[in-house]
């Protein structure tokens, strides 16, 4: 498929990405294009300017900090972090990661562009909303940092704005996580995910696939019951399409949600 | 650095040196293709999905349908041209030949990098591996029985009943 003209440029700093971000209304990040070259093909986004952000080296890299925190630039594919030892340190993050699309999709396909993308079926917005992690933006005001559960802000909307980029994912240690989902065919599009982390006290689950953001339900405890429960309580309003009707993806949401905190509780342990 | 519609690129395909300006918009399989005469990687749905365009760029397994050439600047790439030598197929197409891996032949290109790839890195694979390592090619006629069992060939196994 030919594209739409575009212009080109491949930024050899963020600070350069920056500056052709903020003054051309039309520029783009692109980040791995797994998303993004394909909507273009389709004229769903027709930007004017990209802004290859593959040159940048300080976005790429894992480090793991003493106390266990995970620092995981945009950048970095998810291949990259399927075979990192330092991600080890949160299991569930490589296994995940390996579970999205095919392998030439994941050598080339990054963190930073899953997140920013937030198309509602992605796999890791559910799981940073449940990790806790922090989101460190960047723009020409200056960095600041934004919890998962506050960086989604809709369909392909996140509080990485125009003219800013994404440049770090900081996940805090931990380990007492757990990942379910029922995608169309093995490593397929999800059509209901949930995360589960009992970190840090009370359960988090993270509903994904059935509204425009990650939704976080917080049961009081991780028992069946009370899972369940909660997210019956959560009042999802999912919605209907060719893959399943809004009650099947209900009912998966809560049934999914049990197995997440299942396979939570026995890493935990 | 100001953005460009069309920029100068350097690329090394498969031993040989080339130098093409290219538009921005174009994408690497249709450089390979239509600038370099390179058919043999094919577009099959042109959306990402089906890998028969796959090539391996600087030795990562990648869609060259969700590349653009201009990314590809300075890179080293390897097509299904780059298997074999002086006409003769190598080990992994010899399999697929014997073992009638391919019928209509539009995803070989693909299926042939995937699993050249997936034998570079993981030279005795189970046949989990060999499945999900294709994963992203896909074929619509074989059922990719035979292509796992030439890919098992090819890796010196026992080929699965």
């Amino acid at each position: 498929m030919l594209l739409r003209e575009v212009e080109y440029a491949r930024p050899s700093s963020v600070d350069d990405a920056l500056r052709l971000l903020g003054e051309h209304d039309g520029a783009r990040a692109l980040a791995g294009g797994q998303t993004l070259v394909n909507v273009m093909k389709a004229r769903a986004a027709s930007p004017d300017i990209l802004v290859d952000l593959n040159g940048l080296d300080e976005l790429k890299g894992i480090e793991l900090g003493p106390d266990g925190t995970l620092e995981i630039g945009a950048m970095t594919t998810y291949t990259e972090i399927v075979e990192s030892a330092e991600a080890r340190a949160r299991p569930i993050l490589g296994e995940v990661c390996a579970q999205i699309a095919d392998v030439q999709v994941r050598n080339r396909g990054t963190i930073g562009g899953n997140v920013c993308s937030n198309d509602p079926t992605n796999h890791l917005p559910p799981l940073l909303v449940a990790f806790g992690a922090a989101m460190t933006i960047r723009g020409s005001g200056g960095e600041r940092s934004v919890p998962a559960e506050e960086f989604f802000l809709g369909v392909y909307m996140t509080a990485a704005g125009p003219g800013e980029l994404l440049t770090k994912l900081t996940i805090p240690a931990g380990k007492g996580d757990g990942f379910a989902s029922l995608p169309i065919g093995r490593d397929g599009t999800c059509i209901v995910n949930v995360a589960a982390s009992l970190d840090g006290g009370a359960p988090r689950v993270v509903v994904g696939c059935v509204d425009a953001v990650p939704v976080l339900v917080r049961p009081e405890s991780a028992e069946d019951d009370a899972v369940r429960g909660a997210v019956r309580a959560a009042g999802l309003q999912p919605p209907d399409d060719v893959h399943a009707p809004a009650e099947y993806r209900r009912h998966l949401a809560e049934v999914l949600a049990v197995r997440a905190v299942r396979a939570a509780k026995e890493r935990a342990s | 650095m100001t953005p460009e519609t069309a920029r100068t690129i350097a690329v090394d395909v498969n031993g040989v040196s080339y130098e093409r300006e290219v538009e921005a918009r174009k994408l690497l399989i249709h450089f390979l293709r239509d600038d370099l005469d390179l058919t043999g990687s094919h577009v099959g749905c042109d959306t990402g999905n089906c890998g028969a365009c796959s090539v391996l760029v600087d030795g990562v397994l990648l869609k060259s349908c969700m590349l653009l050439a201009v990314q590809a600047d300075g890179t080293s790439i390897r097509t299904v041209e780059g298997l074999g030598s002086d006409g003769e197929l190598d080990a992994l197409q010899q399999a697929f030949a014997d073992h009638h891996a391919l019928q209509c032949g539009y995803c070989t290109p693909g299926m042939l990098m995937s699993a050249s790839w997936l034998l570079e890195r993981n030279p005795r694979p189970s046949e989990e591996e060999i499945r999900r390592a294709i994963q992203g090619n896909i074929c619509r006629c074989t059922g990719y029985v035979n292509i796992v069992r030439a890919v098992q060939a090819a890796s010196g196994q026992e080929v699965s009943e």
